[in-house]
Order: structure tokens, then C-alpha cells, then sequence
């Protein structure tokens, strides 16, 4: 292996400079507000995981957990997500606290990437976990909010697809007969290879009616009516839950007023096995990737030893910026530059200036490179130079 | 809502009869195409836009969202892994995935070579089958591998079985059949789901006609 560059960073690995801080921290400001105004709680985990926990709880896949080993030899995690160390947190520190709990987080997350070049391994994420409330005023809750985030964000348009992987298993399971089986169809589903999942069906020994109704299956997207649809493919048991599951929520949206926003989409797989019921994607203009996507997952809390079940949503704030598009300008800036003789009197000025709220910068003639450039940069230079105790004159 | 729908297309064969396609499906398009070195070709009549890519990289156009639709062999979905759906089987340009080498070839003993366009491809396939293979990657005349001895098989697709005998290559094994496929990048798909929806729907009906 070659020694790399003085300049250069691990593989995805990216600097953040003012500009797009600016315009990122414009938008988590406004993210956080919403998030904040309903009651979500924000903390704070370590970069730092064991692997044995945390790293094989997570819905990340393995190949994309950066690991590493302490002095002990035990192998951590850089934190590949947020929702498994709130479970964590939740069966640990906060033990005591009863449910339902309300938590939010922003944070950088680390999934190492193998494709392409520049790919961000690093990026940060804006989330909240609702854990310990099944109810689907839990599910609505939960989708409502990052429906109200995308749009306090300033997304003109967007979407959110919603799914229940509860009907899904249960119709597979329904027609093919065994989990194997299913799990066959499941995949082709997760991989969105629909051209696959028909040829499978075709090729299984089914009766015409069952084969129609695999193939029914990727038809229910749409409107609220494809819930309609779905009932006369499979009504019963957990199949019959999640339909009404999904009935009840498309009323608390309803009453959230964000319906306007959402599609059913019933092949909506996202994990092979990490969630339990209803799941989702948001998706915005002008940016060919989800920004966001959430879901319920009842089943990660029981592996810290205090069941319950919970939901929550996350967003790809990299994502976000680059679908607003937009990056903000820098705040305006005064700049005072001083010769030593005059330094006392531009301190007060600058002093001044900064308490009515000005940004103000300090700067010594002497340490300027170019007075062109430094000039340039600023929209406002006033001059404390020379031995005269007289006014300031701008520039 | 007024942009037209973006296809990205590979130039050449695939293009035409998937336009053959979408002509038959209903959709206004010009009976030719004038310039064929364009790389975007509009036909507003439909509320369509072609991109002219290379094969390969159709799934990258689709999966970063600049086109909302593509039409890639299912060789270059195996060898990309984009993150796409893929829809449609288009049953156009029909062809398959073969292993090939010279008459009378004998499994080497010593790090056998295999040479293909398709590394992921054909690390994949020598994988499933136990066999421990170096794969080398070429860009285009792979048949060239085995006459002047860079590898003694190669992983490519055959249509016709033309070009393996005026090489003087045998076909050893079959891999996987490929057709083109429609595929949509999954933002465009539930953004856009109407027109697509309709595109899909109506272009299926010809596929599945001319199947049966």
C-alpha cells in the first residue's frame, strides 16, 4: 500500500467548509425547531460501540461497519446508525423511565462504502424514536412530524411512500407455504427486482388464483383505495392486522393533515428482517435518492432486555441540502483594520459594532497578506490607521 | 410537472426496438430519429426525453435520478448492483452470459485465468461454483484473451455464437439468459408514479402479447 497524500482523507471521508456549513446548519436549525416544538428530547450516544451489541443489533449490514479494536482486543463500531444505541439507552440509562419515550437525535454516522469513489461514509443524520408506544397514533405521530421536518426544511414538493412489511410476510407466507419460500420472494422485493419476483412466481407450482395474487401484490400502490385492493388478496390473521393497522393510520394522518403527502406502496421491503409493521421512505424533488425513511421495529428493544415496541424516522441531512439546492450566502461581514497605534480605539469600535449584533472582524494591517483581497472579502472595511486620532473613513 | 419523462437508453440496436416498443405501445414518436450523434433526443409529441449512454452505464444514470427510466440489460444489472427497480422484462435483444475457450481447453491445475467485461459478474458465477479462478478485466474484444494466452476461458455474452467461432472459441457453459429490462430510479417512481405507471402498464401489454 502506497503512503497517502499529506491532503488526503480515508475514502468518503469529507470536509464541511463555511458555506455548506452555513446552509446545513440553516436547515438542522429549522429541523431541530419542529422536532423540538413536539416534545422530542435530544441526546447524545458515543462515536464508539461494541460490535457484539450495538454493531449486530443494527440494521446496517456487516460489510459496512467500519470496526476497530481497543486495547482489550474486543472489536467496536463507529456508530453505523442512531436508532439501535437509543434502544440501548433506552433498556440502560433511562431504564427507570417509564414508556413511552420520546427522543431525538443529530448526529454523524459512519457506513463504510465500497463503490465509486467519494461516496460519503460519513454523513449526518436527524432523527427521533418514539419507543414504547404501539398505537397507531404512534405510526401517524411519528410520519406526521418528518412530513412537518421536510416541509419546515423548505422542500417544495415531496413524498412519502408507506408500507406494512406485516402484510407482506403474511400473503407470501399465505401462498407459498413456508418462511424459505417466502424469504425467496422477499428478497427479490428488498433487491426492487420485480422483473425477478414474476419470473419466480411463474415458475412455482401454484394455482392460477394464487399466482394472481403474487402478482396482485405489485400492483397496491396508489391511493388510499389500493387498501380496498389488498383485502381481497389476503384478509387474515396478521395480514387482516396490518390492514387495519394501515386503516387506523391513514386516519391519524388524515387528522394530521398530511395525507396529501403520502402513497401506499405495499412492496415497500426495506430491510430483510429488522421491521415489524408499518414502514416508510420520504422522497423530494430534484434528487434521485430517499431522503428520509422510518419504520417500526418491535423486535431490536427485546435484545437489550426491555421489550417494547417503538418507531421512528431519519433523516439524510447531506440529502436534504443537496435536494433544497440551495446554498446560502455567508453572513455579512464588518472588517476593522488597525495600525498599533490605533489598536485601543478600533477594539472599542469593533466592541461597539459587535453588541448591535454585527459580526465584526479585528485586523492588524500588518498581518494582511493582500489589503485588495482582505477589502474584497467584506462588505463593509473601515480603516483605524495611521498616528491621527480623527474619524473613522470607510473604505 | 411539464418535464418530459428521461429514458436513458444505449445507442444503437437496443434503442431502436425499444422505440419500436414504445411506438407500439401508443406513444407518438417520429418515425426517425435524424441526428445519431445526439446524445439527448427529445420528442415532445410523446413527453419523452433519450439519453444516448453507454450500456453500462444506464443503472448509474437511473439510480442518480438524472433519468427517471432506462433500458440496461440484465448483464449490466448483474455487474452494477445499482440501486434500482427493475420492472419490466422488455424481452428485447435476447442473449446470454457463457464461459468460452478454445477447442480442446483442459482446466488448468495453475492459477487458471479468466478474462471478461463482467468481473463481478464472473467472480460471482466461479464463486457459487467452488471453483478458484483469477479474474481479469477487459473492456472490449475479450475473445482476444485466449488466443494470445492472457486467459485460458472468458465470461462474455453471446447472441448469436458469431464472433466465439470466427475466433475459434467454444461455448463451455451457459451462465444466465439476458434481456433488456425497463428500470426506474426509485425517487422518479413514486414522484412521477402516474406517468410511469402508465408507461409500465402500457408497454407491458405489448411485451406480454408478443410473449404469449
Amino acid at each position: 500500500m502506497s503512503t497517502p497524500f499529506m491532503f488526503e482523507k480515508p475514502a468518503g471521508m469529507r470536509d464541511t467548509l463555511p458555506a455548506y456549513y452555513q446552509t446545513k446548519n440553516t436547515v438542522r436549525e429549522r429541523l431541530e425547531r419542529v422536532i423540538g416544538s413536539w416534545g422530542y428530547l435530544p441526546i447524545e450516544t458515543p462515536a464508539l460501540e461494541y460490535y457484539d451489541t450495538v454493531g449486530t443489533a443494527s440494521a446496517i449490514l456487516d460489510r459496512q461497519l467500519f470496526k476497530l479494536l481497543d486495547q482489550d482486543g474486543n472489536t467496536l463500531v463507529l456508530r453505523p446508525d442512531m436508532t439501535t444505541p437509543i434502544a440501548r439507552v433506552a433498556a440502560s440509562s433511562l431504564k427507570d423511565q417509564a414508556f413511552p419515550l420520546r427522543l431525538s437525535y443529530h448526529s454523524p454516522l459512519f457506513r463504510a462504502q465500497q463503490k465509486e469513489g467519494g461516496r460519503p461514509a460519513e454523513f449526518e443524520q436527524m432523527g427521533i424514536e418514539l419507543v414504547g408506544d404501539g398505537t397507531a397514533s404512534a405510526d401517524g405521530e411519528v410520519i406526521a412530524l418528518m412530513a412537518e421536518t421536510l416541509k419546515s426544511a423548505g422542500l417544495a414538493e415531496f413524498q412519502i411512500a408507506i408500507g406494512h412489511i406485516g402484510y407482506v410476510n403474511a400473503l407470501l407466507l399465505d401462498v407459498v407455504g413456508s418462511e424459505d419460500r417466502a424469504n425467496v420472494l422477499r428478497r427479490y422485493l428488498y433487491e426492487k427486482n420485480y422483473v425477478g419476483y414474476k419470473q419466480h412466481v411463474k415458475s412455482l407450482p401454484l394455482s392460477s388464483i394464487d399466482e394472481k395474487r403474487l402478482l396482485n401484490l405489485l400492483k397496491l400502490r396508489g391511493g388510499r383505495d389500493k387498501l380496498t385492493d389488498a383485502e381481497t388478496l389476503v384478509n387474515n390473521g396478521k395480514a387482516g392486522q396490518a390492514l387495519e393497522d394501515l386503516k387506523q393510520l391513514w386516519e391519524v394522518l388524515d387528522g394530521y393533515g398530511v395525507s396529501d403527502y403520502i402513497k401506499l406502496d405495499l412492496n415497500l421491503v426495506m430491510h430483510m428482517s429488522y421491521y415489524t409493521g408499518v414502514v416508510f421512505e420520504g422522497y423530494g424533488e430534484r434528487l434521485g435518492f430517499p431522503l428520509s425513511s422510518g419504520g417500526r421495529y418491535d423486535e431490536l428493544l427485546e435484545k437489550f432486555n426491555r421489550p417494547a415496541q417503538a418507531t421512528g424516522f431519519g433523516i439524510r441531512l447531506d440529502l436534504l441540502v443537496e435536494a433544497l439546492g440551495q446554498t446560502e450566502e455567508l453572513p455579512a461581514q464588518t472588517c476593522i483594520v488597525f495600525s498599533k497605534e490605533r489598536r485601543c480605539e478600533a477594539i472599542a469600535e469593533a466592541k461597539r459594532l459587535r453588541q448591535q449584533g454585527e459580526r465584526v472582524v479585528l485586523q492588524d494591517l500588518q498581518g494582511v497578506e493582500s489589503v485588495d483581497e482582505l477589502s474584497g472579502a467584506f462588505v463593509d472595511v473601515q480603516y483605524f490607521i495611521g498616528k491621527k486620532q480623527g474619524g473613522s473613513k470607510d473604505e | 410537472m411539464n418535464e418530459p419523462l428521461t429514458v436513458a437508453m444505449p445507442k444503437g440496436r437496443i434503442f431502436d426496438e425499444a422505440v419500436d416498443l414504445l411506438r407500439e405501445a401508443g406513444f407518438p414518436l417520429p418515425p426517425e430519429f435524424d441526428d445519431s450523434r445526439k446524445l439527448i433526443v427529445d420528442a415532445p409529441e410523446a413527453d419523452l426525453r433519450f439519453i444516448l449512454a453507454k450500456p453500462m452505464d444506464v443503472p448509474t444514470y437511473v439510480e442518480h435520478g438524472v433519468a427517471d427510466l432506462g433500458v440496461a440489460g440484465k448483464d449490466t444489472m448483474i455487474e452494477e448492483e445499482r440501486d434500482v427497480y427493475e420492472i419490466l422484462d422488455l424481452n428485447i435483444s435476447e442473449c446470454y452470459m457463457a464461459v468460452a475457450a478454445l477447442p480442446g481447453y483442459q482446466k488448468s491445475d495453475i492459477n487458471p485465468k479468466v478474462a471478461s467485461k463482467y468481473p463481478n459478474l464472473a467472480t460471482k458465477y466461479f464463486k457459487e461454483q467452488g471453483e478458484q479462478v483469477e479474474i481479469i478485466k477487459l473492456n472490449g474484444s475479450i475473445e482476444l484473451a485466449p488466443l494470445v494466452g492472457l486467459a485460458d476461458r472468458i465470461v462474455d455474452i453471446v447472441s448469436t455464437g458469431r464472433t466465439l467461432r470466427e475466433n475459434g472459441l467454444v461455448e463451455l457453459e451457459t451462465i444466465v439468459p439476458i434481456t433488456s429490462r425497463l428500470i426506474v430510479n426509485p425517487v422518479s417512481y413514486r414522484m412521477k408514479d402516474g406517468r410511469i405507471d402508465d408507461l409500465v402498464e402500457r408497454l407491458s401489454k405489448v411485451v406480454e402479447v408478443e410473449e404469449s
